[in-house]
Formats: C-alpha cells, sequence, structure tokens
C-alpha cells in the first residue's frame, strides 16, 4: 500500500479512488448536516443575526462585547472550568477503573455490571430522578431522611441555594460519567491480543496491577485517546443537566449557570444568534486548546 | 493460560469484586428510586418522611400512561413504529457507512488523510448548541421538514463512531488485513469480511451508542404532523414535569428506557463473546 514519492498528486488522487468511495456516503452526511451547520455558525459569529432580520455584518463588536461587557460569561466560564477540571479528570479514571475492573470479573458477571453501571447514561434524562432525591421541600428523599434524623431542622433548598448546587451537579455529572468512555474502554480491552499476557507472564509481570500498567495501558492507547476527547468536549459541554436540575441560566445568581447554557440562553431565548455563535466558537477553540495542552503534557 | 490464572488470588477477585458491588449501588440507587417511584400512588409523594419503597405499590401510573396514550388521537403503536423505525434504520445505516469510512480513515494512504481525521475529531469538540438552526435550514432547502428524514439524516453525520472506529482499527495489526489483500480481495471485500469481524467490540459499542441517540431524538421543531412523532415526544407531551405527575413520569421514563437497555444487553453479551477467542497475532 505504499505510495512513492515521485508520483503526482493528481496520480496519487486517482490512485486511492477506493479509499474515497469508501468514505463517500459519510462525508456526504458529515458535510451537509455537521461542517455546513459549523461553517455558518462561524459566520453568523461576525454577524448581528437575531432570527428576525437579515443579519449584518460586525466583525469582531460579539467577541468585544463577550470580553469585556459580558460578566455573566465570566461566571458561565467560571462554573465550566470548576466542573472540567473536577469532573475530567476524577470521571475518566472512574471510568477507566471501572472498565478495567469489570474485565476483572468472570465473564457471567461482566454483562450484568456493564448494563447497571451504564443504565444511567442510556436515557438521554434519567438524571431527572435526582430533582425528586434533591427536591426543596421536605418531600424530597435527601431533606426527609435528613430531618427525620434530626440533622437538619429545615428543608434545605438544594437546588437553588448557591451554596449547594453546583456541588450537586458535580455528583450527577460523575454519576454520569460511566458514558461513552467507560463503554469504549470496555470494547478496548477485548481488543487487546490475549498472547500479550502470555508473553508478559513469561517476560516477568508479577501481578494484575503489574500486567494493567505495563500490557494493558500500552495496548489501550488508542481508546484512552478517543475517551479523552470524549471526556474533554463533554465536560465542556455540560448543560443539559445543570438546566434539568439547577435552573442553568434561571439558577440563582448563576450559580449553576454553564457556557452551553450561556449559548442556550442567546440562541434559544433570546434570539441573539449571532452572539450564541460567537459563544460557541469561543468555546469550541477553548476545548481544542485543552485538548491539545493535554495531549501535549501526557506526550500523546 | 494458565500462567496467568497462578498470578490471580482469589482473594484478590473477590475484594475487587466487592468493591465493584459498592459502586454498583451508588450507580443503580436513582434507578431504583426512580422504579419505585412509578408504582407509588400519587398520594405517596406526599408523605412525611418520603418512603424509598411505595407502601403499596400499584401499576395505576403505567395504567393512566396507557390510557392518555390509548385514548390520544394518534394510537400508541403509531409512535412506537415511528421510533423502532427511525432508531433502527438510523443504527444499521450509520454503523454500516462509518465502518466503512473508518476502514481507508485509519488504514490506507491517501491524500488529504490526515486533515480528513482531524476535522472529523473537531467536529466533535464543537457544540450541537448552535447546528440546530442552520441545520433546519438545510433540512428545509432539501424539503425534508416533517418527514423522517429530518430525524434521521442528522443521526448519520455525526463523527463519534468514526472516530471511534479509527482508533480501534489502530490497534489491529496490517499484517492480519494483509494477509486478506494477498488472496486479491477487493477493498470492499476486505472491509466486509476481515475488517468488520476484527472490530466487533467497536461496532457494537457503536450500536448502543447510535440506537440510544435515535431513540432518545424527539425531532423537536422539525416534525408536525402529529403521526409522525417519535414515542419520547408523545410521551414528553402526556407526562410533563411537576411532582403531582412525578410517579407517571417515571412510569415513562422507565417504558422509555426498556429498549436501549435491551440494544445494551444484546450488544455487551457480543462484545464479551467476540474477541474471548480471538485469533489475532501480530
Amino acid at each position: 500500500m505504499a505510495i512513492k514519492n515521485e508520483h503526482s498528486l493528481g496520480r496519487r488522487i486517482r490512485k486511492s479512488a477506493v479509499s474515497y468511495a469508501m468514505m463517500a456516503p459519510f462525508m456526504l452526511f458529515f458535510f451537509v448536516f455537521i461542517v455546513l451547520p459549523v461553517l455558518s455558525a462561524i459566520v453568523l459569529s461576525f454577524t448581528d443575526f437575531n432570527m428576525l432580520q437579515s443579519p449584518h455584518v460586525v466583525w469582531f463588536a460579539n467577541y468585544q462585547r463577550l470580553f469585556t461587557a459580558d460578566s455573566v460569561f465570566l461566571t458561565a466560564l467560571k462554573n465550566t472550568l470548576i466542573l472540567a477540571i473536577i469532573c475530567g479528570p476524577a470521571g475518566y479514571l472512574f471510568a477507566f477503573l471501572m472498565a478495567w475492573l469489570i474485565n476483572e470479573m468472570p465473564r457471567k458477571l461482566r454483562v450484568l455490571l456493564t448494563v447497571i453501571f451504564y443504565a444511567p447514561s442510556v436515557s438521554g434524562n434519567v438524571y431527572f430522578i435526582w430533582t425528586y432525591l434533591f427536591s426543596g421541600d421536605s418531600y424530597g428523599i435527601v431533606n426527609g431522611w435528613l430531618m427525620e434524623l434530626g440533622l437538619i431542622q429545615s428543608p434545605i433548598l438544594w437546588m437553588t441555594n448557591p451554596q449547594y448546587n453546583l456541588t450537586i451537579i458535580i455528583v450527577i455529572q460523575l454519576w454520569l460519567s460511566l458514558g461513552v468512555s467507560f463503554l469504549s474502554f470496555i470494547a478496548g480491552l477485548q481488543g487487546i491480543d490475549k498472547s500479550q499476557y502470555e508473553a508478559g507472564a513469561i517476560d516477568g509481570v508479577k501481578n494484575r496491577f503489574q500486567e494493567l500498567w505495563y500490557i494493558t495501558v500500552p495496548n489501550m492507547k488508542s481508546m484512552l485517546l478517543f475517551g479523552a476527547v470524549m471526556q474533554i468536549a463533554g465536560v465542556f459541554g455540560i448543560g443539559d443537566i445543570t438546566t434539568a436540575l439547577g435552573g442553568g441560566f434561571n439558577s440563582v445568581n448563576y450559580s449553576t449557570l454553564t457556557i452551553l447554557n450561556h449559548i442556550q440562553d442567546y440562541g434559544s431565548v433570546r434570539y441573539e444568534m449571532g452572539y450564541a455563535c460567537c459563544i460557541a466558537v469561543i468555546l469550541f477553540i477553548m476545548i481544542v486548546l485543552t485538548k491539545k495542552l493535554i495531549f501535549r503534557l501526557l506526550k500523546w | 493460560m494458565k500462567l496467568r490464572k497462578e498470578r490471580r488470588s482469589i482473594f484478590g477477585t473477590v475484594f475487587l469484586a466487592l468493591l465493584l458491588i459498592l459502586f454498583a449501588v451508588f450507580m443503580a440507587l436513582p434507578v431504583v428510586y426512580m422504579l419505585s417511584s412509578s408504582l407509588k400512588p400519587p398520594e405517596e409523594f406526599f408523605l412525611f418522611p418520603p418512603p424509598i419503597f411505595p407502601k403499596s405499590p400499584t401499576f395505576d401510573n403505567f395504567k393512566d400512561l396507557g390510557y392518555s396514550l390509548s385514548n390520544a388521537w394518534i394510537p400508541f403503536e403509531r409512535y412506537l413504529f415511528n421510533s423502532i423505525l427511525l432508531s433502527v434504520s438510523s443504527t444499521l445505516l450509520y454503523v454500516a457507512i462509518a465502518s466503512m469510512a473508518a476502514y481507508p480513515l485509519a488504514k490506507h494512504q491517501f491524500p488529504g488523510k490526515a486533515a480528513m481525521n482531524s476535522v472529523i475529531t473537531l467536529a466533535l469538540m464543537f457544540t450541537a448548541a448552535v447546528l440546530a438552526l442552520p441545520q433546519y435550514m438545510i433540512l428545509s432547502l432539501l424539503g425534508w421538514i416533517d418527514t423522517y428524514l429530518a430525524i434521521l439524516a442528522p443521526t448519520l453525520a455525526g463523527t463519534m463512531g468514526v472516530f471511534l472506529c479509527v482508533q480501534f482499527l489502530e490497534t489491529i495489526p496490517n499484517s492480519v488485513l494483509e494477509s486478506g489483500r494477498m488472496d486479491g480481495a477487493s477493498e470492499f471485500r476486505v472491509w466486509w469480511s476481515i475488517v468488520l469481524p476484527n472490530i466487533k467490540p467497536a461496532l457494537f459499542t457503536m450500536i448502543i451508542f447510535q440506537f440510544q441517540g435515535a431513540w432518545n431524538a424527539t425531532g423537536g421543531g422539525l416534525i408536525y404532523t402529529e403521526a409522525l412523532k417519535t414515542l419520547p415526544a408523545a410521551m414528553t407531551q402526556i407526562a410533563s414535569a411537576g411532582i403531582a405527575r412525578a410517579g407517571v413520569g417515571s412510569a415513562s421514563a422507565f417504558i422509555l428506557m426498556i429498549p436501549p437497555v435491551l440494544v445494551l444487553i444484546l450488544s455487551q453479551s457480543n462484545v464479551f463473546e467476540t474477541m474471548a477467542h480471538s485469533g489475532i497475532k501480530d
């Protein structure tokens, strides 16, 4: 399959016709429904489009406003960073640890455990159940039992009190962290050539932790990389839970507002689409830079 | 295999199993609470202290749901049919086109390969929140608004499955694929009979991601004809929020969870089965 350098570009493209043909069906959908919309969002970020009047080009006015005149964005940035820094690495390690532990179990247990662990992520919005657990009146499970046990005198407004709500969002996000990366780690663990472990045993690997470090992790590198990208994009894109539980852009003092909620606020409530797209572009740049930084630190 | 077994103490396995069970309880409790809520009569949501399990379990919430659905203008079966049709076709089509695209992206050399791979990764990092409007305009230009295609087509454009497949393929040694090429097989043939069997864990993982994504798609704003709406869309209309409807809400969430959980069980049994006796040797 090696293609020699002396071939001209045109000839190389023609030689690769089969490769392009195999990618074509997916690329068609990808281009029409992702690439084009992303490009239009980027273009719109330089306009004052409000979904009613035709857009005018305002160049960097949206970006200027975002960085100099929008203090709420700073709150959103702070909350997003708190969530990302805590839930990102913790959720990633948790997902890998659980995937590895499950793989150490007898085969019959594995399917059962995977189903239990992944169940919270399987349906788009099972996390709504946490609103009943942390309901602000005495009928909420947490309040009810803390009062019954005499630990608190009156119900705590878990979801509205800025003292608690971001912490609860963190707990729920960790609960949800056995998602995409968790399942892909499990798939990755199945892909490791079993003979590697035999060879490792001969080379003096003593226990399962050495096996994990010297054989499993290096052999799973590409899946770990996949999980890392999904995890970074995931934690910076937190927003649906905050909307469902803490109010998101309706929360007290914007205590659970994330960048995604800020985008939703401008995009679907205020109809300032140009500004919403501008925030989306900044979020995108943040995610790309974070990914670059982390991959450089890990020497991937 | 013997060598491996000797290094694994039974004590260690039991200890790790206990640790797992502890985490399993934390993971399962909210879901268990959802199940128990779906069996609670409405008055039990207003008891103090709040019972975790229903005192007098009842199927009334499910009956209530069934009653609302069966007396709706559109029969329940129609919503179910729409959802199943959309999620199954989305899953089959996506797994086919994504795995076929992933093979050259991982294993062929062609001009633009690196650029395409990085665009696919970058696409994962752009928030979907602002894409709905441009997507709507494109769907409307195509004349697909208020048809099944409005839900189906965008679900086929995601890059997560392609990226997953590319990454998984990276772990498959080239020698395995070369052996197929020697016999004069076409690239499509190699994809079908060598690549696909070797990436089964990734394929089944992709199946669950795609199925659950398509199943949860409500088509909000894209579908107006009631007869074309999906089950989640119909359920949300009936079981709208509020503590008084908490039981019905839980019942509907429980019912909506069944199909993706079934697909999850099916796909995971295959993930754990397939590679256990794979013959990959570098």
